[in-house]
């Protein structure tokens, strides 16, 4: 796979490219305010990110999009369509990776495609060559403790792939993983980035990451989270994967995130 | 070659047949009668064909009663633990049953059904429904709850969320309520027959202790409990075949 990108995407896209909108979304836990009047617009085939330190919303507000919880008041569009619950445009990789420890790995990969119905073998071949993209061929009749935390969240990765949505949700995908095969993941990131046409929504707490994947940074703060600022690393987008991070203005926005976000960690 | 769990579990039966049948020699009791001279009774009630019409009886409400447990006890289990309501409604009912003392609710269910196969089912039923209630609700309201959030964004319908994620993911709980079931069922079939009416296996317990012959009664109360394991350990084995990845653990790390 290509390490850079087709084409730099460094223009603030135009109202019709947006992928996916929030409008004033709020949403309380009983008492506990999670979100208060979150706009934020997430542009197509771009990779967004949600930044923040944890307890600020960031699941809360991805599993709002994703459709699996009501925003207690605002309004959530995915290609102008308003979200009133789980919808075939978008799919979902969890930070727990959430798969069914009493299925293979083709099962567990083809599941998202077997619960929309689709017929057995056509489902298999699909899962086979997803299982072959995030390469883990030769694994399909393996159960998912036969696998490295890594390899788990390739399995999580593929399930949401084969499905084929526009929008791809991932809840801190990385976070279970060690610090190599993070690092790994992250470039192989920005190869599916460009490689397929779809929007990423990525929830982190790691400002590295974020800078380093994303082609918007949208900063939450917490509580009640807001968006407190809306960062486009433009500049190093086409730098390569390889020299990202040695990059003056990678260097330069991971410490512009680390001074608004300091005075919010005790 | 035998496995070594298998060797583990003679070894085990020996050690255990071995403390009777020398407890039975010093003796302990003059009514405690011998491993060998129980074998020796149970062959015998086997050749005259005793135990085998003994069985056709008690079989009948224990085999009626494990199976109304097992399916009514699942599928109540599983609607209290998918329903917060039912929960409210229901489970105190179940721990009350489980807690119960039945010889007192016997004499209650002869009066309401008679001393015939309906009183026995009941006991049955009583004995081995509860513990399967409770563990299947349980079970079901402890399903991980990413699982089920995961299906629910790959747009998997409640039906599907519940036969594909929640009973698989609940069926080892299940499973051991179903054991823990079938075993009370066993010993509320027994009971059956030694308090409402002495029928079957409990008539022979009943009738060889009032002639002293302590070897045909204890011989019978081995039957009824190498039956019970027979039983468990073909239950174990379908449970085995029917998810067979489940005895794999959860990934949560
Ligand atoms: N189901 C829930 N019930 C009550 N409070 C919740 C629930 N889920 C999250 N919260 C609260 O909402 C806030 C935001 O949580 P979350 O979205 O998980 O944050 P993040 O993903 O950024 O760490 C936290 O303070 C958390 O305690
Ligand atoms: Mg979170």
């Amino acid at each position: 796979m290509s390490q850079t990108r087709a084409a730099p995407r460094s223009t603030v896209p135009l109202a019709a490219d947006i992928a996916v909108r929030t409008r004033d979304v709020s949403k309380h836990y009983g008492t506990v305010e999670a979100l208060r009047n979150l706009s934020l617009d997430f542009p197509r085939g771009q990779l967004t990110s949600l930044l923040g330190p944890s307890g600020c919303g960031k699941t809360t507000l991805l599993k709002i999009i994703a459709g699996l919880i009501p925003a207690t008041s605002g309004q959530i569009e995915v290609s102008g369509k308003t979200v009133t619950g789980p919808g075939p445009d978008r799919a979902f990789v969890f930070q727990d990776f959430a798969l069914l420890p009493w299925a293979s790995v083709l099962r567990n990969v083809a599941f998202g495609l077997e619960l929309r119905g689709v017929a057995r073998s056509e489902r298999e071949a699909i899962a086979e060559k997803y299982i072959r993209d995030v390469g883990l061929a030769g694994f399909e009749t393996s159960y998912p403790h036969q696998l490295s935390g890594g390899m788990r969240q390739r399995v999580g990765l593929a399930r949401a792939l084969s499905v084929n949505a526009e929008v791809l949700l991932m809840d801190e995908p990385f976070s279970a993983v060690d610090e190599q095969t993070r690092r790994k993941f992250q470039e192989d990131l920005l190869a599916l980035v460009a490689n397929e046409n779809k929007t990423f929504i990525f929830v982190t707490h790691s400002i590295e990451e974020a800078v380093y994947v994303s082609d918007q940074i949208a900063i939450l703060l917490p509580r009640p989270s807001r968006v407190s600022e809306v960062i486009r690393p433009t500049g190093i987008r086409d730098k390569g994967a390889d020299n990202i991070r040695r990059d003056p203005e990678y260097l330069d926005i991971v410490d512009r995130i680390w001074a608004s976000l300091r005075s919010y960690v005790e | 070659m035998p496995s070594r769990s298998f060797l583990l579990k003679m070894l085990s039966l020996a050690i255990v047949f071995g403390a009777w049948e020398i407890a039975g020699r010093v003796p302990v009791s003059y009514a405690f009668p011998t491993f060998l001279e129980s074998m020796r009774a149970l062959a015998l009630l086997a050749i005259d064909g005793t135990l085998f019409t003994a069985y056709a009886e008690t079989l009948r409400p224990l085999a009626l009663g494990v199976l109304i447990s097992a399916i009514l006890g699942i599928a109540l289990g599983l609607w209290i633990g998918l329903s917060a309501r039912f929960d409210w409604l229901f489970s105190p009912i179940f721990v009350v049953m489980q807690s119960a003392p039945l010889a007192a609710l016997i004499p209650l269910l002869v009066m309401a059904y008679g001393i015939g196969l309906t009183s026995k089912v009941f006991v049955v039923c009583i004995m081995a429904m509860p513990v399967i209630v409770l563990n299947t609700a349980s079970a079901v309201r402890n399903t991980p709850s990413s699982l089920t959030e995961m299906a629910r964004s790959f747009l998997g319908s409640r039906l599907d969320v519940i036969l594909k994620v929640i009973i698989p993911a609940a069926s080892p709980v299940i499973f051991s309520g179903l054991r823990l079931g079938i075993s009370a069922g066993f010993i509320g079939a027994i009971l059956s027959e030694l308090k409402i009416t002495p029928t079957g296996v409990g008539d022979i317990i009943t009738y060889s202790r009032s002639i002293a012959d302590y070897a045909s009664m204890y011989a019978a109360i081995f039957s009824i409990i190498l039956l019970a394991v027979l039983f468990l350990n073909l239950l174990e084995k379908l449970e085995l075949h029917l998810f067979r990845g489940n005895n794999r653990g959860y990934v949560t790390d």
